[in-house]
């Protein structure tokens, strides 16, 4: 295992010991997401399983609103993409206020989309899509909601990385954070896709 | 402020304690009683700890520290912790069933039930995984060469969610009760509508909460193993024991996600009225039992893989020899792990699937039998005209050879769906999974404790003591728990308070007896413990190498230094340190020496632990200011911490040295003895190796 094989390409820090932890470190996070891809795996099978059990209540042609979700998707893509400028202005300009500008877009951008999801959950809620309706409905807040908390908890973890960043600027330990976020944010962003077409576009295709 | 708003739906009536007061009997007298002993056994340690002095000591040098070695300690004490009120348990159970003829038993209904599921349920979380938990913990970072886990702080943080499922698990005998629906709690019986709780609401959030912990202890293992192995040791120079626990951890990795969902899907049916579960308006029951054997049919591999592990070093170190077929054992673990995802059905065969369905996962259950068999004569050929010792964990081996293979057949009786259909939810199942776990699982820890305690203590275990213990486990287990196929044969259901055909009678009273045999061999363990200790003296074996070992771990002194190696060792190829023996020259020392960097003592796993405690029982009692003050402070110490660097301690190069000399100038000093006086005062842990065979 000699260290020059295994550096991690992601995040120029030169040939250092640090190099070695920092490798350790993406690929333990890398594991996690595959878990954590499990985890949405199965609540998608569940919701799969549950796709016709409405018991009479409000059915995907209800819930779906279409313009909404266009604009959810675009949120939240722009929010990924805010991102991958965040991590290339750290990787090529080491420049903290560059980096920060980015995360910023990014952070608005996810936290406008948490807003339209939240608006969506109200509305179920007026016309009676409640999860206590049925099985369907149940599993639609379920996976929608996993998610929408998933992105919550990315805003609470870019909110103490901006704080890092203007304490200790672009410091090694911060560059393999960041780049672990990283990962998370498009994470979020493929299962998203996965609700996106699985849930809303097949639910009322 | 109503009282429900500070303490949910807690009440005085709720207390177990003050039951055999309210309404006395034999019923009563059993749950207060044992509430009454936790109670009391918690006061009289906490006691101790203040008179004694001690609390600094806990702290410090246990509660905090990051050091895997002392991590896995506590995960193996807090096994038997758990293991005596098992135990207790299953003693209690076999005394109902040799009473239930008729139901005559002395136990309410209602109570039975709650026994068999905290028994299954502590057993297979918080004994058989803490156990092997601990094992990996404490070995893999000294077999493959590494100073911790990739990730120490997590690591303990993995040990606090499991305290927190303990913990759960242990207050629902004080206050409130478990749940009646088995370990496996299926839904709509453990639903809202018929069990309102809090049973099930303490199941659940036990069993979330430390399976994020087992989830991160995979993720921590194998990292740790894929990473950090030591300079030249490839995949195939690693010991065997590292295989089964990076397989072990692939399986915790994946199969933990299922048994969380189910649980948390659970949770939201019971707590907010969703319908994943319920009879009604959508919910499908059949899901859960799908998510849960998921989980649960790899769950049986990741606790038995890593007792293979065991056997596998102990064959090849108390045979004296090589193992044979290192890789035939290395792909059949691989094999079984990938397996074990495809078989999942094979536990409600009778639950309304196609009869082709059940003919497919029929078949690969059958299949998985062929990598453990490999297995079995692996472990044969290695002893096969190996100078084989007849101590304590040889005595555990012979224990296993015979009765595992007894289970594994039942296992594959029970493959085929047809036979499945008859025997299904009989007591041949309890033989069948007992047999399996107590021989396979429970015999590889004992034997694994026998060889590892002297290098954690620094002094072996005593060996009279310790192979009559081993008997009496060998001879409970046969007695508890083979007359159970044969009533099972005869129809007796599992999980059933009573029965009517007095033909069971003679096999209860026999299996009775055999209850209290284990009973006596738990005994034996402390026993065993005892003498040891009071005979540490004559016991020791500082040197660190007192059964001619094959691996890293026993180049280092007994215990090791907190950093294992002085040095990273160097590793070019399988079984190093025997080879080295075998050339003549063990114990290489470094060129030079450098300070070593290792991680200070954290609190983290601790505040987890204590804000999980309280998350789980207060959403367990509905008690929501709590819920939400505890995920709260759980979530702002993170945020907080995260802005601190992680401190080091630094041991200086020549700390170091002193320590390593010193051990090396006592190695030179003593006679190397042979493997005939393994078991005598001469044997030091400075072992002459057999050159013959060692290679
Ligand atoms: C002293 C040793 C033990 C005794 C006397 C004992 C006895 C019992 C009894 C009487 C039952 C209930 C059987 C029924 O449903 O009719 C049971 C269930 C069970 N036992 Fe044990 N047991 C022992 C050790 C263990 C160990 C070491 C493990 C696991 C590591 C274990 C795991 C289980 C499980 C998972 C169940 C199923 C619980 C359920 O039905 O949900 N037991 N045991
Ligand atoms: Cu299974």
């Amino acid at each position: 295992m000699s260290q020059e094989t295994n550096v991690h390409p992601g995040m120029n820090l030169g040939y250092s010991d640090g190099e070695h932890e920092a490798e350790v470190k993406v690929f333990g996070f890398w594991v996690f997401v595959m878990s954590d891809l499990v985890t949405f795996g199965l609540v998608f099978a569940i919701f799969g399983t549950m796709a016709g059990a409405t018991a009479g209540g409000p059915g995907p042609e209800d819930v779906t609103d279409l313009k909404s979700i266009a604009l959810q998707t675009a949120l939240l893509l722009g929010s990924s993409f805010g991102f991958s400028w965040a991590s290339l202005s750290m990787k090529y300009h080491n420049q903290r206020w560059r980096t920060l500008g980015w995360l910023a877009v990014a952070a608005t951008s996810a936290l406008s989309f948490l807003i339209v999801e939240a608006i969506d959950f109200r509305d179920w809620y007026h016309m009676g899509a409640v999860p206590q309706r049925s099985g369907y409905l149940s599993a639609l807040w379920a996976l929608v909601g996993l998610h929408g908390l998933h992105v919550a908890g990315g805003l609470v973890w870019m909110a103490a990385m901006t704080g890092q960043i203007l304490r200790y600027g672009l410091t090694d330990q911060i560059k393999s954070r960041v780049t672990r976020m990283g990962l998370y944010w498009h994470f979020l962003d493929i299962v998203w896709i996965g609700i996106f077409s699985m849930v809303f576009l097949a639910g009322v295709a | 402020m109503e009282m429900t708003d500070i303490f949910g739906r807690l009440s005085w009536a709720d207390l177990v304690l003050l039951d055999v007061f309210r309404s006395p009997s034999v019923d009563t007298a059993v749950s207060s009683g044992a509430a009454w002993i936790m109670v009391l056994g918690a006061a009289a340690v906490l006691v101790w700890l203040t008179v004694a002095g001690r609390w600094g000591w806990l702290w410090r040098d246990w509660l905090t520290t990051v050091d895997h070695k002392k991590i896995g300690i506590m995960y193996i004490t807090l096994g038997f912790i758990m293991m005596a009120r098992g135990i207790a348990e299953g003693v209690v159970m076999r005394s109902y069933q040799a009473t239930a003829y008729q139901g005559g038993a002395f136990l309410s209904e209602e109570h039975w039930a709650e026994l068999f599921s905290t028994h299954g349920t502590v057993m297979i979380f918080f004994v058989a995984m803490p156990f092997i938990t601990g094992f990996m913990n404490y070995l893999i970072p000294l077999q493959i060469g590494a100073r911790d886990m990739a990730f120490p702080v997590l690591n303990q943080i993995s040990l606090g969610l499991t305290g927190t499922g303990a913990a759960l698990v242990m207050i629902s005998l004080a206050l409130g009760g478990f749940e009646t629906g088995g370990w496996t709690a299926y839904p709509p019986f453990t639903g809202a509508d018929f069990d309102p709780g809090p049973g099930p609401d303490y199941w659940v959030w036990s069993i979330v909460l430390s399976g994020f912990g087992s989830m991160f202890s995979g993720l921590n293992f194998a990292v740790t193993i894929y990473k950090m192995r030591a300079p030249g040791m490839d995949y195939l120079k690693m010991p065997v024991f590292c295989w089964t626990a990076l397989c072990t951890s692939i399986l915790l990795i994946f199969a933990l996600p299922p048994l969380t969902v189910a649980g948390l899907m659970q949770a939201l049916d019971r707590l907010l009225g969703f319908h994943f579960f319920t009879n009604d308006l959508g919910g499908n029951m059949m899901n859960y039992a799908n998510l849960f054997w998921m989980f649960g049919h790899p769950e049986v591999y990741i606790l038995i893989l890593p007792a293979y592990g065991i056997f596998s070093e102990l064959t090849a170190t108390f045979a004296a020899k090589r193992l044979y077929g290192y890789r035939s054992l290395v792909m059949a673990t691989m094999s079984i792990a990938v397996i074990s995802f495809g078989v999942w059905l094979h536990h409600f065969f009778t639950m309304g699937q196609s009869p082709s369905i059940n003919a497919a996962f029929g078949i690969a259950t059958a299949i998985i039998a062929v990598p453990t068999g490999v297995k079995v004569y692996v472990w044969m050929a290695t002893l096969w005209r190996g100078r084989i010792r007849m101590t304590t964990p040889m005595v555990y081996m012979t224990g296993f050879f015979i009765l595992f293979t007894i289970g594994g057949f039942s296992g594959i009786i029970l493959a085929n769906p047809a036979i499945n259909w008859q025997v299904h939810n009989t007591q041949f199942i309890v033989a069948h999974f007992h047999n399996v776990l107590l021989p396979g699982l429970i015999f590889g820890i004992f034997a694994g404790i026998h060889i590892w305690f002297p290098k954690a203590y620094g002094f072996r275990l005593h060996e009279r003591a310790g192979t009559i213990t081993a008997i009496l486990w060998i001879v409970g287990f046969a007695m508890t728990f083979l007359p159970l196929y044969a009533v099972g044969l005869l129809g007796y259901p599992r999980r059933s308070a009573a029965f009517d055909d007095p033909a069971f009678l003679p096999y209860m009273y026999v299996s009775l007896t055999g209850a209290f045999i284990l009973l006596a061999a738990f005994c034996g363990l402390f026993v065993t413990l005892w003498i040891s200790i009071r005979n540490r003296d004559s016991l020791a074996v500082p040197l660190g190498d007192p059964w001619d070992g094959r691996t890293l771990e026993w180049a280092t002194p007994s215990p090791p230094p907190p950093w294992n190696f002085p040095v990273i060792p160097q590793v070019s190829s399988l079984d190093a340190f025997a080879k080295e023996k075998a050339e003549g020259k063990p114990y290489v020392q470094p060129a030079e020496y450098r300070d070593i960097e290792l991680p200070a003592p954290t609190s983290a796993g601790m505040v987890v632990m204590v804000s999980t405690t309280a998350l789980g029982f207060a959403l367990t009692w509905w008690i929501w200011w709590l819920a939400a003050a505890a995920a709260f402070g759980l979530v702002a110490y993170f945020f907080v911490r995260s802005f601190f660097e992680y401190p080091h301690i630094v041991i200086p190069a020549i700390e170091v040295q002193r320590v390593n000399e010193a051990w090396i100038e006592a190695l030179h000093l003593c006679t190397p003895v042979n493997r005939d006086h393994e078991d005598d005062p001469r044997n030091r842990g400075h072992a002459a190796t057999d050159m013959a065979i060692a290679s």
